[in-house]
């Protein structure tokens, strides 16, 4: 199967860096974490910094002048750490949006959160302009023109906030207003946004693995030490800049305002926020059906409710009379779909209700957990080889039946995270002499938690756990995307290897019926 | 999936590509820079407000029409709010720069309206005319202003307006 032109090239960025960050500390797996870690290196280094900072129009250059040479080696780096790590701040959340992008995780039940995302950014930005202001040299007065052109390019300024800045208006008071945006305005005005960013997510994480969080303050702290951050020569409003060496992560559109009309550049930015706030729209893909919760098999038991990554499930109190104190809910407009849930239901068993239809707590209607039975019971009985090994991958992963041969076949589940151990014990149970379970690249779920939770589940650190009947020398769980074919089918041949050595494993078939429906 | 095995292989690998990341943002945080003026350019400046003259002079009223009113309303003078355009036209060197009228702002047309105009110039000796009228009720212009004018490199000279002074320039504030 080929991939879209974006993803394979998201797909080789991240094969590079797993090379050597491996999955764990991969940076590409955690750019949102990353986000966050870079934000509060910038607000300690920014809060460090308004302690010696002259909030005045003569102050305030000559401060930041004492800060970076006389006392370099504390406030200087503090100042350059400030500065880079807002830039990375940059490299990071674009790099989010390319990654959400070139995965397709930005449109359908995830609108919301890309939507909410488009203006975080540009809050991150425009925080950062507000930052360079305060320096007052001659880049900050570039930044405060522009910014006065752009205003007065807005129907309600007409024209008054640029003559402040070559008729003498510009006062103190005006430098503390924005002062007073970039310390406390802005900041709480992001960390709402990035509350709602992350608002329809459950279990969500804001710190990045501490090897690569300290990784990355080192690299800072030696681009700090190798080039400090520095400033202009101090704002004239008599003359003009006659060059700026401007920060491209954050003023890239001052630029423009020298060859276009400010209402030009209005329209390119207003522009392109609406293109990328309406890619859900223009880029549709449906979502598959909601998750059901079928009230007859549910104990209202609440693993589904922790399982769930995109906080669709609620739990509540029972309606139906039963003798359970809870049931689930489940939100149309929140549920992503994936039936990790139906994976975590203990009733998705597939050893109960052997003869007639499996029904549980929660299912998903196109591809219930007894279909989910029937297919792996076709597959292994359809299979005539000397070992008989299933393969079970999910939608956004490795296309496993790819990998389809004589001894080895392939299943596809919407999510490896819906497949219940139970299942892969059944397998086992019913002629499999293994299992391989290949989910997403470890720590890139499509839906966030599909193959940790699998992980976790048959490592028993999650419930359902697998039982510790089902052979763990037959089971392999893999995460592997398109471009790893490769070493999958290195691994799926020492894993033929080894299941050749074991003795064969003990077929239902082979066991007398008395016995089986005992076992059952 | 594959990861290096050896760790000091990965270790260097790590650090290559931390340093990639500090590189990028190294280069962008700065380069490529920005030329605004070239080494002979200086900057002509407009930039006032004002606010035109009443479109329509004040005018007594009668007696009669004072004893029609209420009379805490009685005011002497009848004076209806709505300004006049500011047009303004600027010369440099003979050559027109900039020509514009600009209406009042407001619901009733009777604010003052905001000039800002701002142009790179060759940096030097220059001929600067200006004219502007301020009023519907004087054909032609009523305030000008011709001078010659010297500005250094990346000057900017402040063009603006005093009501009692007429057309002032400035060559640069601080």
């Amino acid at each position: 199967m080929l991939v879209n032109p974006v993803k394979r090239a998201y797909l080789a960025l991240e094969s590079w860096f797993n090379l050597s960050f491996g999955s764990e500390w991969n940076p590409l797996y955690h750019l949102g974490t990353l986000s966050f870690f870079l934000f509060w290196v910038v607000l300690v280094s920014g809060i460090y910094l308004f302690i010696p900072f002259h909030g005045s129009l003569d102050g305030a250059h000559a401060s930041i002048e004492y800060m970076t040479h006389q006392q370099w080696y504390a406030a200087g780096v503090m100042r350059s750490l400030h500065r880079y790590a807002s830039d990375a701040v940059i490299v990071t959340v674009l790099l989010h949006l390319f990654k959400e992008f070139a995965s397709g995780r930005y449109r359908g039940f995830r609108w919301f959160s890309w939507v909410t995302g488009i203006p975080t950014l540009w809050m991150v930005v425009t925080l950062g302009i507000t930052g360079y202001w305060l320096v007052w040299d001659e880049m900050a007065q570039f930044v405060a023109v522009g910014s006065a052109r752009l205003m007065d390019a807005l129907p309600i300024f007409s024209g008054a906030m640029t003559r402040n800045f070559v008729s003498g208006g510009m006062t103190d008071r005006f430098f503390i207003l924005i002062e007073f945006l970039h310390l406390l305005g802005q900041p709480l005005l992001l960390v709402f946004m990035l509350w709602l960013h992350v608002k329809r997510m459950s279990n969500v994480n804001i710190n990045p693995p501490r090897g690569l969080a300290a990784g990355t303050f080192a690299a800072l702290l030696a681009l700090s030490l190798y080039e400090p951050a520095t400033s202009h020569a101090p704002a004239n409003l008599a003359r003009v800049p006659q060059e700026i060496h401007i920060d491209w992560f954050y003023l890239n559109v001052y630029p423009l305002l020298e060859l276009w009309p400010a209402q030009q550049v209005w329209m390119l930015t207003i522009g392109v926020t609406l293109l990328l706030m309406m890619t859900p729209w223009l880029l549709p893909k449906k979502d598959g059906a909601k998750a059901v919760v079928d009230l007859e098999h549910c104990n209202g038991c609440g693993i589904c409710f922790e399982d769930c990554p995109f906080d669709a499930i609620t739990l509540q109190a029972r309606s139906d009379g039963a003798r359970y104190d809870h049931e689930v809910a489940v939100d149309p407009a929140l549920c992503g779909a994936c039936g990790i849930c139906a994976g975590s239901c203990p009733a998705s068993n597939p050893f109960r209700m052997p003869r007639g239809e499996l029904k549980t707590g929660i299912d998903m209607p196109q591809l219930p957990v007894d279909e989910m039975r029937r297919r792996v019971r076709e597959t292994l009985d359809s299979m005539l080889g000397e070992l008989k090994i299933l393969l079970i991958g999910c939608e956004h992963g490795l296309n496993v039946e790819r990998l389809d041969g004589d001894e080895v076949r392939g299943i596809r589940l919407i999510c490896s995270g819906m497949l219940p151990p139970t299942l892969v014990e059944y397998a086992l149970k019913h002629g499999a002499d293994g299992v391989m379970v290949v989910g997403c690249r470890q720590n890139d779920c499509y839906f966030r938690f599909g193959n940790r939770w699998t992980r976790m589940r048959f490592a028993g650190e999650r419930k359902p756990i697998l039982r510790a009947r089902a052979e763990r020398e037959r089971i392999l769980i893999h995460g592997a995307a398109e471009p790893d074919i490769g070493a999958i089918e290195d691994d799926l041949a020492g894993f033929r290897e080894r299941l050749r050595e074991l003795k064969p494993a003990e077929a239902v078939s082979s066991v007398s019926p008395e016995t089986r429906r005992a076992r059952d | 999936m594959t990861e290096i095995n050896s760790k000091p292989v990965r270790i260097l690998l790590q650090a290559f590509n931390y340093g990639l990341f500090m590189a990028l943002i190294w280069y962008f945080a700065s380069a490529p820079s920005v030329r605004i003026l070239d080494d002979d350019e200086a900057v002509i400046t407009i930039a006032f407000a004002h606010a035109g003259q009443l479109r329509e002079p004040c005018r007594r009223l009668s007696q009669q029409e004072l004893d029609e009113l209420a009379p805490n309303m009685r005011k002497p003078e009848d004076c209806p709010r709505q300004r006049s355009p500011v047009t303004i036209e600027a010369w440099l060197d003979g050559e027109p720069f900039y020509s514009a009228s600009l209406p009042p702002p407001g619901l009733f047309g009777d604010g003052g309206v905001d000039v800002f105009h701002s142009a790179k110039i060759t940096a030097g000796t220059h001929r600067l005319s200006l004219r502007m009228n301020d009023s519907v009720r004087i054909e032609g212009f009523n305030h000008g202003l011709e001078r010659e004018v010297r500005v250094d490199p990346a000057q900017i000279l402040l063009v603006g307006f005093q009501s009692e002074r007429g057309f002032v320039l400035k060559d640069g504030l601080k």
